[in-house]
């Protein structure tokens, strides 16, 4: 679905991104980890055409992502962000269905769209109505979420999605995004920087450094045969504290 | 969106065009300068226009000579009174090497810039000497040369004539004055020491209406010393085809206005209370061509005059200032530009900026909207741009990740999340207006300014409080609408606090 080849990109003072080659297949879930100024957020930018590299390709369903066909392309995927971005002068229901009433969506279509996301993320129908400071963090999320599944895009790019809750709503999200992952059945790729969190819904974790990829496998591959001292130290680091492997 | 727009537009348009009788050929305008006898000889001609069959206004304290003498050459105005003597040393000064000249070649001169003059109208406003009258008989005084033989008298004199070149020091050797004391005060103050025996003797203008009050006698200028200011009216030359009649009218007056009269009528202006018109139609033997205006009636013409002003000027500046402030907000470097240009002119001193309009726009309420609208930008432009600015980093890529192309991503996002602050900025811009709206007198415009500048010509507190008291409150009207105009276009989720998202 997405296929980087040897992009590069930097900042004044952020983090750059060298020569990464990476491809993501359809209906994958990929998570992207690694410490604080890795890159990996910049990467999520990069797939969604916010960003442009300075060299090398981003290609999205064999489309290089440019900014003559970015927008056209941002509506076949969905994104969300950790604190859920969501705009605090529109309701729950029109933050979900924004782009779809731009876009002219007959208002039935649009109702029995939001039915079915709303089922599907558990969110109370009397909370629909209501702002996002009248929402939870975690009902924001889900908002977000619906938000982003609204136009039904291929591929869904989350960036820390869960980064902002406590830990116990934490938990519970993670279980019901990974069944909606599931039932879906689409390409994800998930920004985070929690290892168990990466564990428990990646088919393939990509683990970067300092805007390059350091390994690329399963949890198991990282643990037993890591490609250098510095996923070892970073498999270690997070082992300890949160008892990983959720 | 775009039909409130476009309705204020037209609106702007239509009241523009209202409040622009000075516009209309076939009104005659007459202006007068910004002290009561100028006013009071403004109501005369008015009176004998109406008297005439013309539809006419007048256009009252527009301002000094030199506004009134452009307007009337620039065609703004078609009458005003003015005097020989400010004619010659001021106004054709260029002309005249700045001398006395006699009527004939001031004709000739205001002939070049179409421009006529009536024969004088009686009396000589200039500077005189004065002494109280039971005094000046005691003494038997009546003339300049008189003073030489009391060298005893105490002299009191206004600053300003104490050190022109043309007032105390060559005064005094023209008539060889041998007095030695001599004091300069205020003017009015003069006034009241003369009235104590303080002092003997002051300078005063011949038709002041302190003249009478004070039982004062102007002593006779026996060696023709003062320059002679005689009254006449100048009046633009097409009116000998649009307003014969009239112009006939005005020339009935010759010599008909005495000095006596003339500090009579000023007296009853100034110190009875009595309106200037009915001084006018009383010396003319005529009904009172205007209808006396009561107090609610004036109110309601001051407040109309006052809300076109701010209104218009207001409803433009929101037009043109909350896109410049999408543009600067949208293009740093253009954006700075616009913000600084923007902020100069706010650097520009009210007064300043009203006359500064005077040369492109004339007199009356184009100028004084036009320079109001300056005035409005900035508030607004910052704001718009600030509350842009200050949208968040991830709501920005929010809306930009699902996709929205920009109009609709300002339309649906952008301007809804600034709406506060811009709604705050015209706030600002609505209340500095609303203030800043009564200088708009000064140049024609009418409004709460109008009652204010009476006021302080007239020194009628009470005249001056019709002028400020509606104007603060309306500035908090305007305040406390704003409030709830916030309520009423602040999305609600906004009004929940800037928690959540």
């Amino acid at each position: 679905m997405f296929v980087l080849e040897q992009v590069s990109m930097s900042f004044q003072d952020q983090a750059c991104i060298r020569g990464v080659d990476l491809s993501i297949p359809a209906g994958t879930t990929t998570v992207l980890i690694g410490p604080s100024g890795c890159g990996k957020s910049t990467l999520l930018k990069l797939m969604l055409g916010l960003l442009y590299p300075d060299a090398g390709s981003v290609r999205f369903a064999d489309q290089t992502v440019q900014p003559d066909n970015a927008r056209a392309l941002r509506q076949r995927m969905g994104y969300v962000i950790q604190e859920g971005g969501l705009f605090p002068h529109l309701t729950a229901r029109e933050n979900i269905t924004l782009m779809a009433r731009f876009l002219g969506w007959p208002g039935d279509v649009q109702v029995a769209r939001v039915h079915g996301l709303r089922t599907l993320t558990d969110f109370p129908a009397n909370a629909l109505d209501r702002y996002p400071a009248e929402l939870s963090g975690g009902q924001r999320q889900r908002v977000s979420l619906m938000r982003a599944l609204m136009l039904n895009p291929d591929v869904l790019l989350l960036d820390e999605p869960l980064g902002a809750l406590d830990p116990m709503i934490r938990r519970d999200l993670q279980n019901e995004l990974k069944d909606v992952f599931e039932q879906l059945n689409k390409t994800v790729v998930l920004v985070t920087h929690d290892l168990g969190e990466a564990a428990w819904f990646a088919d393939s974790i990509v683990l970067m450094r300092d805007g390059e990829i350091a390994q690329r496998g399963s949890l198991e591959d990282l643990v037993t045969s890591p490609a250098n001292r510095f996923v070892e130290q970073f498999v270690n680091a997070q082992r300890q504290p949160e008892g990983f492997g959720a | 969106m775009k039909r409130p727009c476009l309705l204020v537009g037209a609106l702007a348009l239509l009241l523009i065009t209202a409040a622009t009788p000075a516009a209309a050929q076939d009104v005659l305008v007459i202006g007068s300068k910004k002290f009561t006898e100028s006013v009071v000889l403004g109501e005369i001609a008015l009176a004998l226009a109406t008297d005439a069959g013309a539809e006419a206004t007048h256009l009252r304290e527009l301002g000094g000579s030199r506004v009134l003498f452009n307007a009337l050459r620039d065609g703004e105005i078609h009458v005003y009174p003015d005097y020989t003597g400010t004619l010659a040393l001021e106004l054709l000064a260029q002309d005249t090497g700045g001398r006395t000249v006699d009527d004939v070649v001031l004709r000739g001169l205001l002939a070049t810039r179409g421009i006529r003059m009536t024969r004088p109208l009686g009396f000589n406003n200039t500077y005189a000497l004065g002494m109280r009258e039971t005094r000046a008989r005691e003494l038997n005084i009546s003339t300049v040369s008189d003073l030489v033989r009391y060298p005893g008298l105490n002299f009191g004199f206004s600053n300003e004539f104490m050190d022109r070149a043309d007032g105390w020091p060559a005064l005094r050797s023209h008539y060889g004055l041998p007095q030695t004391g001599v004091v300069g005060m205020d003017h009015d103050l003069a006034y009241r020491a003369l009235e104590s025996a303080g002092i003997d003797v002051m300078d005063l203008y011949t038709t002041d209406a302190e003249i009478t009050y004070y039982r004062l006698r102007a002593l006779q200028d026996d060696k023709n010393y003062f320059p002679e200011y005689h009254a006449v009216f100048l009046y633009r030359e097409e009116l000998d085809q649009q307003f014969p009649a009239f112009v006939h009218r005005l020339n009935t007056l010759t010599g008909t206005i005495t000095q006596d009269q003339m500090v009579l009528m000023n007296a009853r202006v100034k110190i009875d209370r009595v309106s200037e018109s009915i001084v006018a139609a009383d010396f003319l033997q005529l009904d009172s061509a205007v209808q006396q205006e009561n107090f609610s009636q004036r109110l309601r013409r001051t407040t109309l005059a006052h809300l076109t002003l701010t209104g218009i000027s207001l409803g433009l500046a929101i037009l043109i200032a909350i896109p410049l402030g999408v543009f600067a907000a949208r293009r740093p470097h253009f954006g700075h530009l616009v913000l600084g240009t923007v902020a100069i002119v706010q650097t520009i001193p009210a007064l300043a900026m009203f006359v500064f309009m005077i040369p492109l726009l004339g007199i009356g309420a184009p100028p004084a909207i036009a320079a109001l609208l300056l005035y409005s930008l900035l508030p607004i432009v910052r704001n718009t741009y600030a509350g842009l600015h200050d949208i968040p980093v991830e709501l920005q890529e929010s809306a930009e990740a699902l996709g929205l192309p920009p109009s609709a991503k300002l339309r649906l996002v952008e301007l809804p999340l600034a709406t506060r602050s811009i709604l705050a900025g015209i706030k600002t811009s609505a209340v500095i207006n609303v203030g800043t709206a009564t200088l708009g007198a000064l140049i024609g415009a009418g409004g709460y300014g109008q009652p204010i500048l009476t006021g302080i010509r007239l020194d009628d507190m009470g005249l001056i409080l019709e002028g400020a008291v509606p104007a603060a409150i309306l500035a908090l009207l305007v305040q406390g609408a704003f409030s709830l105009l916030e309520r009423w276009v602040l999305p609600r989720g906004l009004r929940l606090g800037q928690a959540g998202a």
